[in-house]
């Protein structure tokens, strides 16, 4: 939390841009054609405000990273990326917190009180008196009351590991050592890249990049199990309801940090940027990779074994 | 603090001056240009929120429905709570922090200044897509700005709103972002922590707040939006989840939202309040820890908000208590203002006259709180107009007070001119006369049962309602007046020295009046 800069070292203002004002209407485009697509009102401006906001952050951080090889940042500068990154990554973690909260709310409250346990539990009685607390509910309790009627489905099966003999088959347990092992990789890759080797570092983000992505296409194969064998949906009750929500947003974001890792590889590979000191890039790609995994423990702990 | 500006004479100093016309204000990255688009953009959003809130108090104005049916009423009210809150005193504080902060710090500008006129530029963003809503099939949002579960997820055009909150988030988060990080890493040497100015300090916390709730309110509307269009069951108890969920994940950022709209607003009395007293402020570093603390409170007493809802009761005995200890550091905030007050050499501008209210209004606020935080006390407030009585005595003398005294304070700074310190008096007579007329009934009316969001109400309550409209009118109006004064002030008046006003302290009294475009490219030592 150091203010001391060296002095006549000025802290770089960028002259005015264009870049952000794009980018905002970007966004209106993004979020007018997010709500329109919702509701079915079709498609068009979704695709034109993603293509948008794309193409306006890839050129911004184009400017960012040619300002900072034309020398313009300051020791004080980078100092305000390290900061930057590391708020920004807390306010993901608090966006998952909400998802996490919720799930812990209905496996702890919602589900005995719909159960009938307690004071709160008289309601869940008179209305699906049927209903048992389990966790995963696999039988709603809309779907307790009216049979086969029902409107909300529960899955035929959990993602749980069912018995132990199933170990070798079972999809989450690959998806974790994948993961696991590429927090190991990236920061293989950190160490090398400090040694200042940049073949072994173009090796192990190369590696890291390729977990990344069989991790994604593991991850769809999971879903497609789910809902082609296992009735698992977002419409059935709770338990899907958050099982996809969390690790689906879970996916989203190791889209993002491996799409974040292979821009890095890019550069270093193909445009031989970074150096031994300098490599924000590639540091900041690294935490949220970090940040992707440790979120994925929780996952593994709440959502596929507890 | 006194501090020395150094002068380098740098022959690499190539100024960028502002751009000529609109494109000055649509690709600036100097934070002052940013922090005058948010406070005309607040200002703008103040008077069509007032708008709203006139269209309101006209219907309640007697007993029957006279002007709308009960679904543009439940629009209004709706819009008129997200504007104030999301485009009103949230962008207000956001520009005040603008201006401030790195003339405070003595910074050169903010730490990311094109992601700050990003922050900016998405709020029209998102109020255009709040507001399209109002010429689409189904209208405007009616489901409060609270928007509960059930009523919220089984309403026409709610997927603008969810993204448009999405949104005011992105660009929530990115200012405060910039705000921590401007404030961590760019201070000039020599200015420690604890002798950092505390409009500062509370901006600190907030951003801090801010940054820990916003994706939290995202997560919320995400939930919602699922369940509206996706089948989920997140708020279906048929499927497994509960309504109830909702409140609980929305309070969580509600709370703190509270707070991040009332702490730059301890942060501004205090500077004035010393400056017009002419004496330090009592207790600094005590206030720091006040703000702290209340900060740190904020994020376990959400389910005050839910008394009702039919909790265990442990934890309605939890949040009773919790609540009711945010009194203690909010009443050592009370406590030294007035002692800094005490003995002090007082001189009543404009300024100090919105100060001075604010502590007396916020602090009847307060109390309506602890009654409120009571919980059996609050089975019977609960969303009545006591309620409605309650949170206005915190935002409108509270945050918006504030900012009126902020506004006044600084506006020499920035605009180089005295502001007419007769209308500034008579405005602030007017605010206060119609803020309490407006106001204070609803205090009545709620003990005596009134419920909240209804178009129409029964008898026993005429009087008192058509007091308040009456006041609420008042007040409405004498904001032209604001508006006039501050364009005047923009314009012509008596040229302001550097200094300002005899009492003040702090780093953005040693620049010239106006400030230059560019302040602190070199940052002076602080002792």
């Amino acid at each position: 939390m150091s203010t001391d800069t060296t002095s006549h070292q000025k802290y770089y203002v960028p002259e005015s841009s264009s870049i952000p004002i794009v980018f905002a209407i970007a966004m209106l485009f993004f979020g007018v054609g997010a709500a329109d697509a919702v509701m079915g009102k079709g498609t068009t401006l979704l695709f034109i405000g993603v293509a948008t906001v794309i193409g306006t952050l890839a050129y911004w951080w184009s400017v960012v990273i040619r300002e900072s090889h034309a020398g313009l940042d300051t020791p004080q500068l980078n100092t305000s990326y390290v900061y930057g990154m590391a708020w920004f990554i807390f306010s993901e973690v608090m966006f998952f917190a909400a998802f996490f909260g919720a799930l812990f709310y209905i496996r702890t409250f919602s589900i005995s009180w719909l159960g009938g346990e307690g004071d709160k539990g008289l309601a869940g009685e008179l209305l699906w008196p049927e209903f048992e607390a389990t966790w995963p509910p696999m039988i709603t309790p809309e779907e307790s009351l009216m049979g086969d009627q029902a409107v909300t489905k529960g899955p035929d099966e959990s993602m749980y590991l069912h018995s132990i003999g199933n170990l070798g088959t079972w999809l989450p347990l690959y998806n974790t050592i994948v993961l696991l092992t590429s927090s190991g990789t990236v920061h293989f890759a950190h160490m090398a890249l400090k040694e200042n080797n940049r073949k072994r570092f173009n090796f192990w983000l190369g590696i890291t990049v390729l977990l990344a992505f069989i991790f994604v296409i593991l991850q769809a194969l999971e879903y497609y199990e789910a809902y082609a064998h296992l009735g698992l949906t977002l419409n059935t009750g709770v338990y899907g309801t958050t099982f996809f929500m969390l690790t689906g947003f879970h996916g989203m974001h190791v889209l993002i940090g491996g799409i974040f890792l292979a821009t890095q590889l890019t550069r270093s590979a193909g445009y031989n940027h970074f150096t031994d000191k300098e490599h924000f890039g590639f540091e900041a790609a690294s935490w949220y990779w970090h940040f992707v995994d440790v979120v994925w423990v929780c996952l593994f702990l709440f959502v596929y074994i507890l | 603090m006194s501090a020395v500006v150094e002068n380098h004479n740098h022959h690499d100093d190539h100024h960028h001056g502002p751009k000529k016309g609109i494109m000055r204000w649509l690709t600036t990255t100097n934070h002052k240009d940013i922090g005058t688009l948010y406070l005309w953009f607040s200002f703008a959003a103040f008077l069509l929120g007032g708008a709203f809130a006139m269209g309101i108090r006209a219907e309640l104005f007697e007993p029957g429905l006279q002007l709308m049916d009960p679904i543009r009423y439940n629009q209004l009210v709706t819009m008129h709570g997200l504007i104030m809150i999301f485009g009103g005193v949230m962008p207000a504080f956001v520009g005040l922090a603008n201006w401030l902060i790195p003339l405070q710090i003595g910074a050169p500008d903010m730490a990311m200044p094109r992601m700050n006129n990003l922050s900016f530029w998405l709020l029209p963003t998102a109020f255009a897509i709040l507001l399209s809503t109002a010429f689409m099939e189904g209208g405007m949002p009616g489901f409060g700005w609270t928007f509960y579960a059930p009523l919220s997820t089984n309403y026409p055009n709610v997927a603008y709103f969810v993204f448009a909150i999405h949104i005011m988030g992105a660009s929530s988060i990115m200012g405060s972002i910039n705000v921590i990080v401007t404030i961590m890493n760019m201070r000039a040497p020599g200015m420690t922590l604890m002798k950092m100015p505390l409009f500062v300090w509370s901006w600190l916390i907030t951003a801090y707040l801010l940054i820990a709730v916003m994706p939290v309110l995202a997560g919320a509307v995400t939930m919602l939006l699922m369940d509206a269009y996706f089948g989920t069951s997140f708020f279906d108890a048929a499927g497994g989840g509960d309504p109830v969920l909702f409140q609980h994940v929305f309070w969580f950022f509600g709370h703190p939202e509270v707070y991040i709209m009332i702490l730059p607003a301890f942060g501004i009395t205090s500077h004035i309040i010393s400056t017009f007293s002419r004496k330090p402020l009592f207790g600094h570093s005590s206030m720091v820890y006040a703000m702290v603390s209340i900060a740190v409170l904020s994020f376990v007493v959400w389910a005050h908000h839910m008394f009702t809802v039919g909790m265990p009761l442990v934890a309605e005995l939890f949040f009773m208590w919790a609540t009711m200890l945010i009194a203690i550091p909010t009443g050592v905030k009370v406590f030294n203002w007035c002692a800094t007050i005490f003995k002090g050499s007082i001189t009543y501008e404009t300024p100090m006259l919105f100060s001075i209210a604010f502590v007396v209004l916020f602090t009847i606020g307060g109390f309506s709180g602890l009654m409120l935080a009571i919980t059996p006390a609050d089975f019977q407030y609960h969303d009545t107009y006591f309620v409605v009585a309650h949170f206005h005595y915190v935002l409108v003398p509270g945050a918006v007070f504030s900012i009126m005294a902020a506004v006044y304070y600084w506006l020499p700074k920035w605009t180089g001119n005295m502001y007419d310190e007769k209308m500034g008096r008579l405005h602030f007579w007017l605010s206060f006369a119609g803020v309490n007329i407006t106001f204070f009934p609803q205090h009545f009316v709620g003990l005596a049962g009134m419920p909240r969001r209804y178009a129409d109400y029964a008898l026993q309550f005429a009087e008192w309602n058509a007091v308040s409209s009456v006041g609420a009118f008042l007040f409405g109006l004498s904001q032209l007046l604001f508006l006039y004064i501050v364009v005047k002030t923009v314009f012509a008046g008596k040229k302001a020295t550097p200094q300002v006003w005899d009492g003040a302290d702090g780093l953005e009294w040693t620049v010239d009046s106006p400030a230059p475009y560019h302040t602190f490219d070199v940052p002076p030592k602080v002792k």
